[in-house]
């Protein structure tokens, strides 16, 4: 499903990814664990086609290269970063964001538009899977949520949007131990062999609920190892001392 | 420009002219062309004495220039005052009398005036450069006798309303554009609701310019008498032509005891070309009087075309415990230029006032919120309340505030907060990251900003806003 190959990224004169190489198939969860600062969040950017890098190498998706998709094309065709840091829209209702989001992705693909009520019955059966309290969707999109909630509504998105390949960069982080529980439900529930996981975390707690497939530690822009699901938790004892 | 080229500009849906045989005053400012359109439109003697009268007075008034957006000088002897599509000289009795040729030009912007494909629940007046030319609904509204014809009309069958109520809000003598509409007022609607009626549909004018190098100078007086009410919307588009037209109004409201008027208006004007040629010189002055206790006026406008638009739609609230609104979203692209916001004066006791003003700029244009708000210290226990919003698309247009504040009394309060936000590339990421486009992330994102004014609209407008507002910004990030 993806093939990356010798990935270098630059932004603003400063390389940060430095020959980044992985491979990943339908079906399978990755981990990705390494230092602040390593580059995994450059790496959930470039996939996701954020404007701004330099990019050298090969990147595939589905056997295409993915430099010629625009950021809402790889969205339309199944890519999906739940952000790190969710962004504040002021003004705009999240279940309209919401409704938008998935028409633009099904009028892509030739689906048919959800008409509204279409859409709320969706979003009331998916908010509830999540314990999302409806509320939260009538209000402007991020604007005043806690971190865990807005944390939460990617993981939202996510089953909405029905994504192949879902790049989860540090959901875990700010979740309490209940919703850390439901959003490694609300993934597992997902995973199926057809689409596939990059989850980017610093924590084993969030791999003892999604077992990984792989776990890579990236470290100065490379990938230095890569285990089975036992180096996540090997990880958690030694820190990233010997590797690094 | 050429006209080949103005064809090719396919940005501004409204642009194509009607080939239509005019008849047109003489050219220029005179006496003559004053007594050319009173006679032309057979009006009574008091009429013409009233046009002279501001004619004269106009002779020692100078055209201000306080104003933000500066514009080369403007040869009033060089334009026409009046124009009229010669079939429209006797102005037809019903609809099948309407040159075909101006029925199409409505139908193609979407205003249907003939009978089977009337837009639903809406009376329309169409004013087609000078001319009133057609009114829909007539007889329904006369049997609660409502009035509603064009003012031509009004002068005629109604002139004690007309005599009574004209330049009460606006006097003769106000300002120079104000004066300048007085002498030489073409067309507009005219609205009388009598006492406890309520409108029972949505009362509408569609103005078209079409004839060049012509001004419009519209006359608009509208009176909602005790008890009553009304929502009455304005829509507005001209041809795309290299030269700038000038369209100066004077809209007046009145509202009488416990009445109440919405005044709606979607202006889209051409705005100019990309690089700031041509475009409607939109030059208005909106003034509405809560004359009664307890009435109410509210004013929303959705001001997205015009090369430059000059205009604060204001409410004089006399009447105690009367309550005045203004709504408003302009949105100013390439070169385009607004200098708009209200005057709210408070007269009466326990009167108020609210303002919602949503500056929106982008390309390298500049968008200014003028306002004054002021208190008389005989209206005890008044209030204010102002928020203007500037959303910047880029970095090289601007958004400016300036508000004006007299509080003349201790029990009374004003109110005022600003915001400016700039959309930012972060945003827009997130949103394409969902998938949206570019285009539908801004219109998103735009739409959000503006829905507290948009929510004001008519239901069938505040949709076709909504999508004005997407295609005047559209191109306009990344
Ligand atoms: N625009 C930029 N200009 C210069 N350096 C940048 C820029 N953006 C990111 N960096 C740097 O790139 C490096 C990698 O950042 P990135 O956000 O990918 O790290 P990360 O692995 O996600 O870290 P964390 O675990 O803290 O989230 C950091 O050192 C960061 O400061
Ligand atoms: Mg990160």
């Amino acid at each position: 499903m993806l093939n990356i190959k010798n990935l270098e990224a630059t932004i603003d004169n400063k390389l940060i990814l430095k020959g980044f190489n992985l491979n990943i198939k339908p079906g399978e969860v990755h981990a990705i664990m390494g230092p602040n600062g390593s580059g995994k969040s450059t790496l959930a950017n470039v996939l996701s086609g954020k404007s701004g890098y330099e990019i050298k190498g090969e990147i595939k998706y589905n056997g295409k290269s993915l430099s010629e998709l625009s950021t809402e094309e790889r969205a339309q065709k199944g890519i999906f970063l739940a952000f790190q840091y969710p962004l504040e829209i002021p003004g705009v209702n999240t279940n309209i964001f919401l409704r938008t989001s998935l028409n633009s992705v099904r009028k892509a693909n030739g689906e048919k538009e959800l008409d509204t009520l279409a859409f709320l019955k969706l979003i009331k059966e998916k908010s509830s899977e999540l314990g999302i309290d409806e509320k939260f969707l009538s209000r402007q999109l991020n604007v005043g949520f806690s971190g865990g909630e807005k944390k939460k509504n990617e993981i939202l998105q996510m089953k909405l949007l029905q994504p192949k390949l879902s790049i989860l960069d540090e959901t875990d982080s700010g979740l309490d131990i209940d919703a850390l529980k439901i959003v490694a439900q609300g993934v597992n529930s997902y995973k199926n062999k057809d689409n596939a996981f990059l989850i980017i975390t610093h924590y084993q707690r969030l791999l003892d609920y999604i077992k990984p497939d792989f776990v890579h530690v990236l470290s100065n822009g490379k990938i230095v190892k890569t285990g089975k699901a036992e180096l996540g938790v090997q990880l958690e004892k030694t820190g990233y001392t010997n590797l690094v | 420009m050429k006209a080949e080229d103005l064809k090719n500009n396919k940005e501004y849906k409204y642009g194509f002219t009607t080939e239509i045989e005019n008849i047109k005053s003489p050219k220029g400012l005179s006496e003559e062309t004053v007594k050319f359109i009173s006679n032309i439109k057979k009006e009574p003697k008091w009429m013409l004495e009233w046009r002279l009268k501001a004619f004269n007075r106009l002779k020692v008034l100078k055209e201000p220039n306080w104003q933000k957006p500066k514009y080369p000088k403007i040869n009033y002897q060089d334009l026409y005052y009046y124009s009229a599509p010669k079939s429209a000289s006797e102005k037809p009795k019903s609809l099948d009398e309407i040159d075909p040729k101006i029925l199409e030009t409505y139908k193609k912007l979407g205003i249907p005036l003939d009978e089977q494909k009337r837009l639903n629940g809406i009376a329309v007046d169409a004013v087609f450069d000078s001319v009133s030319v057609a009114t829909t609904f007539k007889d329904e509204l006369t049997k609660k006798g409502i009035i509603f014809c064009s003012i031509s009309e009004a002068i005629q069958k109604y002139p004690e309303l007309v005599k009574k109520y004209l330049g009460s809000v606006i006097p003769l003598s106000d300002h120079y554009f104000a004066t300048l509409n007085s002498a030489v007022f073409t067309d507009g609607s005219f609205v009388y609701i009598p006492p406890n009626t309520k409108c029972p549909m949505e009362l509408s004018t569609y103005f078209r310019i079409n004839a060049s190098e012509t001004g419009q100078f519209e006359r608009t007086l509208i009176i909602a008498d005790k008890g009553s009410y009304v929502s009455y919307l304005e829509g507005c588009t001209a041809p795309m032509r290299d030269e700038n037209q000038l369209h100066a109004a004077n809209v007046e409201l009145i509202a009488l005891d416990d009445a109440e008027i919405k005044y709606s208006t979607v202006q889209n004007w051409y705005p100019g070309d990309e690089k700031g040629v041509g475009g409607i010189y939109n030059f208005v002055t909106k003034r509405g009087a809560c004359r009664g206790k307890n009435s109410k006026i509210s004013w929303t406008q959705v001001e997205t075309g015009s090369a430059i638009t000059w205009k604060y739609p204001s409410c004089i609230l006399q009447g105690d415990n009367s309550v005045g609104e203004f709504y408003s979203i302009a949105i100013t692209n390439n070169f385009q230029k607004a200098d708009t916001g209200t005057k709210m004066i408070h007269l009466g006791k326990n009167t108020k006032s609210k303002i919602i003003s949503k500056g929106i700029s982008a390309g390298n244009a500049d968008n200014m919120y003028r306002g004054l708000v002021e208190i008389k210290n005989k209206a005890i226990n008044s209030r204010n309340y102002t928020q203007c919003d500037s959303l910047l698309m880029g970095n090289k247009c601007g958004a400016h505030t300036i508000p004006y504040i007299k509080n003349g009394n201790a029990t009374s309060t004003i109110e005022h907060e600003a915001t400016t936000t700039k959309i930012n590339e972060e945003q827009l990421y997130y949103c394409n990251q969902r998938g949206l486009d570019q285009e539908e992330a801004v219109s998103l994102i735009v739409n959000g900003f503006c829905k507290e004014v948009l929510q004001q609209l008519p239901m069938e407008f505040a949709v076709e806003a909504q999508k004005l507002v997407a295609i005047s910004l559209e191109g306009s990030v990344g």
